[in-house]
């Protein structure tokens, strides 16, 4: 069934203002087809109805479930591949040399959804277990959606979700079948990552400062302003060497000045120089 | 253009995977049992992909990849397992019998695609 304008215009509204995030003319078939069941389980008579009450403010619990619905969560392991296979050549050859005295790499995945690109990292991390032998490896994860940090924490796939992307080899050495369809990424993974709930615009997670951050399809449906302010967010996070990963039809040309294209690998960016200085002043 | 031969005793399957493969770019055939694939390999020449499956009638998907691996220029495919046997014994074995991917049903575009991608077909 169709929903009003004024209630669109509510929804549009409470995840602007919440996330950022702006519905966009083609997502919108998808707020009907996300709130119907909403709706239907709160015994509410339409997804109007539903909206009322949110509107009312009376209902913040209601109104999160339906903010939740209202986010697109999808990704999944490896996603594009190319860039993860650039990632790990030049970039992290950099950026281990920069940070060999220290033996310390941080890594930030913005947006991490359920978790997948995060335990990408970490499987490939620990894949290479002479090489980051003694050193101190930070992955965290953030998102501003409750149920997909959650769902990442507990690492816990179907079996449509588990093989996107995954090769079979990463899938079979990483990978326990807990039955029914569902499999469980192996404890040791786990350990490697930490998964917080919070959103772009707040502080960045512990430790602070970053090598590496991915910020895949996040920026896509936010306003010009938000996208800014996102953007300050990371660069204020990202060490000089460090390295920038945006979703596939992403890029920082004509958004921010703060991050430049890495010639050497598409789809990655470094900060700009000078970029320091102006954190300090 | 890449070619893949779809290897799946249901029509149904073989017709919704060309599908998808030709939105790929792929160059698709078909054969309906193991025998008929490996005819088609030894006959036509070998598909830079194979899509199998599992279970069929006169030879299975596993006899079938075993003879291919056999037989002269049987190494050079690669193949995608694409199956209703989803469980991790099953997928050890097709693995140690040289299967390159593996693919449980249902599967989507998506999958499918990420799967080419990583034996380097896409
Ligand atoms: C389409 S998913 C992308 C997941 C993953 N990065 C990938 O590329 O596969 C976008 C994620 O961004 C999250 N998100 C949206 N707005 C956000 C915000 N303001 N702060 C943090 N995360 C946000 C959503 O909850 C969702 O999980």
């Amino acid at each position: 069934m169709e929903i009003s304008a004024s209630s669109r215009q509510i929804l549009a509204g409470l995840l602007e203002s919440r996330t950022g995030q702006q519905i966009g003319i083609g997502r919108r078939w998808r707020v009907d087809a996300a709130l119907a069941p909403i709706a239907r389980d709160g015994g509410f008579t339409d997804v109007d109805e539903l909206v009322k009450r949110i509107a009312s403010g009376q209902a913040p619990a209601l109104a999160e479930k339906v903010l939740e619905a209202l986010l697109n969560n999808e990704t999944y392991f490896y996603r594009d591949k190319l860039p993860f296979d650039l990632l790990f050549a030049e970039p992290l050859k950099r950026i281990e040399a920069a940070r060999m005295k220290e033996r310390r790499l941080s890594i930030w995945s913005v947006g991490c959804s359920t978790g997948q690109e995060l335990y990408s990292i970490a499987m490939s991390l620990a894949e290479q277990a002479t090489r980051w032998r003694g050193w101190t490896i930070d992955l965290v994860g953030t998102d501003i959606s409750r149920t997909a940090t959650e769902r990442a924490r507990a690492g816990r796939y179907s079996q449509f979700e588990v093989q996107r992307g995954l090769p079979v080899l990463q899938m079979v050495r990483w990978f326990e079948e807990e039955g029914a369809g569902q499999w469980r990424i192996a404890q040791p993974i786990r350990d490697m990552v930490r998964f917080e709930n919070r959103g772009i615009a707040d502080r960045p997670p512990m430790p602070g400062m970053f090598d590496i951050i991915l910020c895949r399809n996040v920026l896509l449906y936010f306003a010009d302003s938000m996208k800014r302010l996102a953007y300050t967010r990371l660069a204020d996070a990202i060490r000089p060497e460090g390295a920038l990963m945006l979703g596939a039809g992403e890029t920082v040309i004509g958004q921010t000045d703060r991050f430049v294209s890495d010639p050497d690998s598409r789809g990655l960016y470094r900060p700009a120089p000078g970029a320091e200085a102006r954190r300090v002043a | 253009m890449k070619t893949c031969l779809v290897v799946d005793d249901s029509k149904v399957i073989r017709k919704v995977a060309r599908h998808i493969l030709e939105t790929l770019d792929f160059t698709v055939e078909e054969a309906e049992d193991g025998r008929a694939a490996l005819d088609h390999c030894t006959g036509s020449g070998m598909p830079d992909v194979v899509l199998l499956d599992w279970n069929m009638p006169v030879m299975s998907g596993m006899e079938f990849l075993r003879a291919l691996r056999r037989v002269e220029g049987g190494d050079a495919p690669k193949v995608v397992f694409c199956t209703t046997e989803n469980d991790i014994a099953h997928i050890r074995a097709a693995i140690e019998a040289g299967a390159d991917e593996y693919v449980m049903k249902p599967f989507d575009r998506e999958t499918l695609h990420s799967k080419l991608q990583i034996v380097g077909a896409a």
